[in-house]
């Protein structure tokens, strides 16, 4: 397991997605896999430091590769405001275009990304694991 | 310091932002500034040349989305060229080609401003 923790910052996103990439470039997955835990992992610090932490910066993220087998974890706690999975709504471009909204698409690209996008909330804790499993495709063209 | 530009290139009423570097939550605020700046000199025209840009998420993306009706309702646009294929599939993931003109090349763009 591999860990890092950032201030709840969004300056700190690139060395998320540097932390992430050289792991699951290790790990042996494809190019584009890497790519889309990159953004994947991006967009859950995201809506920790948006939302959750609402921009105060002296709170922390905690952010850990986990690799089991063929399977590929990696897990964000914090302890800020829950996100409801529950009450979020696919988002329709077209209606955001009209109202001019800037957001709100982040949990739709995690889950198109990952095989498995899973919450949970415990002791003042929330934690959202994004999975991706190393398949034979990966593992030929990766690294 | 900042992993992301923008560099600004007139070619008649339309106005080419070069992106360069990383585009997320942090880097955003740029792009909207490089927009805003293209809109406060009522250029409405915009081609957005994505050759250097590295990577993309959300909130890159959002920016795009909040100016581009706006853009429209005054008679302009803003059409991407040049995307790489990881940039491309984070745009494609969200359905932006059905929203937005997305072409190969700088000149295409500029050639469908032309054209309309």
């Amino acid at each position: 397991m591999y860990q890092l923790s950032i201030p709840s910052s969004t300056r700190y996103l690139e060395k998320v997605r540097r932390f992430v990439e050289t792991h699951t470039v290790e790990a042996g997955f494809s190019l584009e896999s890497v790519e889309q835990f990159k953004v994947a992992v991006d967009e859950a610090c995201t809506n920790v430091i948006k939302h959750a932490y609402s921009g105060d910066e002296t709170r922390v993220l905690d952010i850990s590769v986990i690799l089991e087998g063929n399977q590929c974890t990696i897990r964000i706690r914090d302890d800020g405001y829950s996100f409801k999975p529950s009450e979020y709504a696919e988002p329709n471009i077209f209606e955001l275009a009209k109202k001019r909204h800037a957001g709100g698409f982040g949990v739709h690209i995690m889950r198109r990304l990952m095989d498995r996008v899973e919450y949970d909330y415990d002791d003042g804790i929330n934690e959202v694991r994004l999975i991706k499993f190393l398949d034979k495709k990966s593992a030929q063209n990766g690294a | 310091m900042s992993n992301f530009s923008v560099g600004f290139r007139s070619n008649t009423a339309i106005e080419v932002l070069d992106l360069n570097g990383e585009l997320d939550a942090h880097t955003a605020s740029e792009l909207e500034a490089a927009i805003q700046k293209c809109k406060n000199e009522a250029t409405y025209r915009i081609v957005v040349n994505g050759a250097n840009l590295q990577y993309i998420s959300s909130a890159g993306l959002g920016v795009f989305m909040a100016y581009i009706e706006e853009l429209r309702a005054k008679g302009g646009d803003i059409k991407i060229a040049a995307l790489q294929p990881k940039v491309y599939n984070v745009f494609d993931l969200l359905g932006f080609p059905m929203l937005f003109d997305i072409v190969d090349t700088e000149a295409e763009a500029i050639a469908k401003f032309n054209h309309t």
